[in-house]
């Protein structure tokens, strides 16, 4: 019996200690005034290759070669908050969601769409993305969505969707499927080919009671939405979910890893893989284990928590954190993360010393976490 | 006293009602010509563009009018094949290899691929809304192509024929260049970019990185709006754009101080560093329209077509940028400054429009548009030394008589522009102007369309002027051109040719007429007669109302509103509104960048149709329908 539990108990070590090891490591460089970032509260960030594009609550930066460069409105910005960011793939152009309308960057040249100007259904933007040739926005009155070819836009709201509540607060548009979420209105799905909207509500009403976990989305009050791989993530301020067309599965603080569960924002890197910015550090979630980077909540020292697949949490001595414990937005630059935080924006660099431990901890596990380290890689520069 | 006053008030009477009744007459003279205007069009060839075959003996000349293009033997100077193409043909570029020919088809929205083989159209390629300039990459795998009214350029995948992207240029995207190295191309275009009411123009060159097949740069041409030609030299060093400056915020009342274009090219590249903007004309003579622009291949001279002056100009290199690097100060404005660089006006034939420069550098070809043939010129001794016929008609009815009329600008003040310096390629010039003596800032009026202009009289915003002859007549005499203008033919001319403009193809209309339902919805809304309160809207403040009948307006003046404080009147005439899409900025004096600002900024009382009950979604079906008209 006793053997039994020393081995249960080694196992269980053995676990946790190689979910350490897996989990990404970085070693973290903030930015802030002090070192050319417009303002410290960083609402959005988006990786433009070697280009980092930075929207603030006082004006547009953009880090390239080691140093900033500033956008205003004296610069034909629509206003000086940016609250999102997307990038054209096709063109290279930059959409820049702000609190006066949408403003386009080509190339150094500024075009703005306002609800004056335009037919944008609202200047407050809160989310922007691209698909193909139609710009899609997440504004305070509904969805927007321009068609960069003929200039046409449509509107989407209570009026022509099951939008109950028009408060649209993130967007992830891809070639099948626009997801919103819808602050209060739970999440909204286009069907691009039919061209209609499903929505996807809480089954437990607009409460915090989770009273049917896994039965549907978490909450109504909706973040942040990222579809990839035909997979939806949604954050929200009560909680996190994952969708796959049928089945849901929603993570709380109290059976998962993440931190909080109040959510700005989720970022997938594929089906199983996904980053959480909730208001008390960043998580990172592998599909079995989890791991949480921040300045620690008392002490603000640099903290990075992992938890496996069993509930075990370990803390990794780290040199480094992210500027701040309240997380707003991520991007990936390949490995590596850019983090937009209420006091900086944050570059995490990502270390490799975990893989190399675990070569010569043991050489059994080392095959697959080699393995899966491959793939992991290519996945993420797949994105 | 009395009397006296009577006699010249009935005087008076007696000229305006004699000078009414001419300018009817003038106008029912153009009628016939107008009508015939279709069936004679065809004839004439308007050769625009060209480009060689790589051996250089060959000369492939784009026909704008006839919708071909002309094969002409450069040895013998005659046509040996004609290649009908799509509508409206205005651009060319010939592949690396030389095996084919790209012809942009600006009102068919096409490329059509040629094979200099058989000269036949061998393939039809999908672009943007009317395709203007085009150049194949050095690999031949790629084609950009810059289209006029959607403002941006197509990246053509040549292997499947497939558009791949479309990367914003600027307003109006007419002309590119490809650099020697292949690395990259340069668009110009023709419209300012959308700016601030009442402030100085602004353009760009639009760069475009070849192996990104993305934007990279945008250089700021500042007071520029007009940018024609663009070419490099073949050490890739050097860049010119040839351009117009227009003073369009001063009062017109300056011509005779040279205050209405400076016609001047921007230097851009390693040569001079930072882009610089050069003049063209001289203290007492303007070279109007400077459109096409070749660099010889040994970079000693700049070749530039003056499309209005009938003139190639030629630049002497060295000198020119001895000038830049000495003058080191902004110059552009410095009219004595051409002195130290222009070598030689050589005069040429009417409109000359596209330039090609044999391989060798010594012979420059000049498409003499409205006369149907090509000037050769010795680029040695800068002088003209044969013209090739295209085989056009051999003599100039009124229509095309009056084509010539309206491009050139020999009958302004020094030859300072002319009809089409604001009327690009007869269209608008995207600017508000100051026409008149009335004082400064008074009654701004914005460049409207000339397109299908019958049965839209009165014309001037105010509807000052009832008839086409007294808009082009004394009107232009007086407050334009500040000279003795065209003789009454002339004058019919002119108009006949106005009169014959038609539409441009319209982009947003679904075939056959059908409209999408968003369409459908503003149409709805345009022809509604009750508000949504279930108020009936008075029948003078209804969409269709004022813009009614086959071209959506009444020809009366109303008051809706939209008046400045600048404006002596707030009565405006009412606007046509068919292709009203193309024509931004909006209202009389241009104030509303947008269609939507004619709503959501200029209509607060709903004096200007009812408005304000209108959602937002509304509003663009509203818009959305208007496109279509």
């Amino acid at each position: 019996m006793k053997t039994r539990l020393w081995a249960t108990t080694l196992m269980v070590l053995i676990g946790a200690s190689l979910a350490a090891q897996d989990m990404p490591r970085f070693r973290w460089e903030n930015f802030t005034t002090a070192n050319g970032l417009p303002d410290n509260h960083v609402f959005c960030v988006l990786v433009d290759g070697n280009r980092i594009w930075t929207g603030t609550e006082n004006g547009l930066g953009l880090y390239e070669n080691g140093a900033w460069k500033i956008f205003r409105p004296a610069d034909g910005l629509a206003h000086q908050a940016i609250l999102s960011l997307a990038r054209d793939k096709n063109t290279g152009d930059i959409w820049a969601g702000t609190m006066g309308g949408l403003s386009r960057i080509s190339a150094g040249r500024i075009d703005t769409f306002t609800q004056l100007n335009s037919g944008l259904s609202n200047d407050v933007v809160y989310g922007v993305g691209v698909q193909g040739d139609f710009v899609w926005t997440a504004t305070a009155a509904g969805a927007s969505r321009r068609n960069t070819r003929t200039g046409e836009w449509s509107l989407f709201n209570e009026r022509n969707t099951p939008m109950f509540e028009i408060w649209t607060y993130s967007v992830s548009p891809a070639e099948d499927k626009v997801y919103y979420a819808v602050w209060g209105g739970g999440v909204l799905e286009y069907d691009v080919k039919t061209e209609r909207w499903k929505d996807y509500n809480d089954p437990d009403g607009e409460t915090e009671l989770v009273l049917m976990k896994d039965q549907g989305l978490i909450h109504e009050i909706t973040t942040s939405v990222s579809y990839v791989d035909k997979i939806l993530w949604v954050a929200t301020y009560f909680g996190a979910s994952r969708y796959d067309g049928r089945y849901w599965h929603n993570f709380l603080q109290k059976d998962s890893g993440l931190p909080s569960d109040f959510l700005n924002q989720v970022k997938g890197v594929d089906a199983n893989r996904a980053w959480f910015s909730t208001d008390k550090g960043l998580a990172y979630y592998d599909g079995e284990n989890w791991a949480v980077y921040r300045p620690a909540l008392g002490t603000h020292k640099p903290e990075m928590l992992v938890r496996d697949a069993a509930g075990n949490v370990k803390n990794i001595p780290v040199q480094t954190a992210p500027a701040h414990n309240y997380i707003l937005g991520v991007d990936f630059q390949g490995d590596d993360l850019w983090v937009a935080t209420a006091k900086g924006l944050s570059h995490g660099i990502r270390q490799k010393d975990s893989v190399q431990t675990a070569q010569v901890s043991n050489a059994k596990v080392l095959t697959k976490v080699s393995a899966n380290k491959v793939i992991t890689n290519e996945a993420t520069n797949k994105k | 006293m009395h009397g006296r006053s009577t006699f010249r008030a009935q005087l008076w009477l007696a000229v305006r009602i004699a000078a009414i009744l001419a300018a009817a007459l003038i106008g029912i003279a153009a009628q016939p010509a107008s009508k015939q205007a279709a069936a004679i069009r065809d004839r004439y060839l308007s050769p625009i563009e060209m480009t060689l075959s790589s051996d250089g003996r060959v000369l492939y000349v784009v026909c704008e009018g006839s919708d071909e293009v002309r094969a002409v033997d450069v040895e013998s100077g005659k046509v040996k094949s004609s290649i009908p193409v799509g509508h409206v043909p205005r651009g060319i570029a010939i592949s690396p290899d030389g095996r084919l020919l790209y012809v942009t088809n600006a009102w068919s929205d096409t490329v059509s691929v040629i094979d200099t083989a058989t000269l036949k159209v061998v393939q039809t390629l999908p672009t943007g809304f009317e395709p203007a300039g085009v150049v194949v990459d050095r690999s031949g795998t790629t084609l950009y192509v810059a289209n006029r009214l959607s403002s941006d350029v197509s990246v053509i995948d040549l292997k499947s024929g497939q558009e791949t992207k479309r990367l914003l240029a600027g307003r109006g995207a007419s002309y590119l260049a490809l650099s020697p190295d292949g690395n990259s191309v340069y668009c110009t275009h023709i419209y300012p970019n959308p700016g601030k009411f009442r402030t100085p123009p602004n353009s760009e060159i639009t760069v475009i990185d070849t192996a990104r097949q993305a934007v990279v740069e945008r250089k700021p041409l500042h007071n520029v709006a007009g940018v024609f030609h663009v070419a490099l030299s073949a050490d890739g060093k050097l860049g010119v754009a040839a351009q117009l400056r227009p003073k369009n915020l001063i009062p017109l009342a300056h011509v005779e101080h040279g205050w209405a274009f400076g016609d001047s090219l921007t230097l851009f590249g390693q040569d001079v560093g930072e882009a610089v903007q050069i003049p063209l004309d001289e203290l007492d003579r303007y070279y109007a329209l400077p459109w096409g622009v070749a660099i010889t291949p040994d970079k000693s001279k700049i070749f530039l077509t003056t499309a209005g002056a009938e003139s190639v100009t030629v630049i002497d290199i060295a000198r020119l940028l001895k000038a830049v690097r000495t003058r080191r100060q902004h110059f552009v404005n410095d009219l004595s400054a051409s002195a130290d660089y222009v070598v030689a006006r050589v005069p040429v034939g009417d409109n000359p429009r596209g330039v090609a420069l044999s391989p060798d550098g010594k012979r420059l070809y000049v498409a003499n548009r409205l006369d149907d043939n090509i000037a050769v010129i010795d680029t040695a001794s800068a002088q003209v030394v044969s013209t090739m016929d295209l085989g056009g008609p051999k003599t100039a009815d009124a229509l095309r008589r009056g084509e010539r009329l309206f491009y050139t600008a020999r009958f302004a003040f020094q030859g300072e522009f002319g009809c089409s310096n604001c009327h690009l390629d007869a269209t608008i010039d995207g600017l508000q102007w100051d026409l008149e003596p009335d004082g400064f800032g008074k009654d701004i009026v914005d460049n409207r369309s000339l397109e299908d202009l019958a049965g839209t009289e009165p014309f001037k915003w105010n509807g000052g002027n009832p008839d086409m002859p007294t808009e082009c007549g004394p009107r232009t005499e007086r407050f334009f051109f500040r000279s003795q203008s065209f003789t009454p033919q002339e004058l019919t001319d002119l108009v006949t040719f106005v009169y014959s403009l038609p539409y441009r193809p319209n982009r947003y209309r679904l075939a056959h007429g059908d409209l999408t339902p968003a369409q459908e919805r503003g149409k709805a809304i345009f022809e509604r007669a009750k508000a949504k309160t279930g108020a009936p809207i008075p029948e003078e403040n209804q969409c269709s109302y004022c813009h009614s009948g086959p071209k959506f307006t009444s020809q009366k003046q109303v008051d809706v509103g939209t008046g400045k404080l600048t404006d002596r009147s707030p009565v405006i005439d009412v606007p046509q509104l068919p292709n009203v899409a193309y024509s931004a900025p909006y209202l009389h004096d241009g104030s509303a960048r947008s269609l939507e600002e004619i709503w959501t900024v200029f209509n607060p009382n709903d004096t200007h149709g009812v408005t304000n009950d209108l959602t937002k979604d509304e509003l663009n079906d509203l818009i959305e329908y208007l496109k279509t008209l």
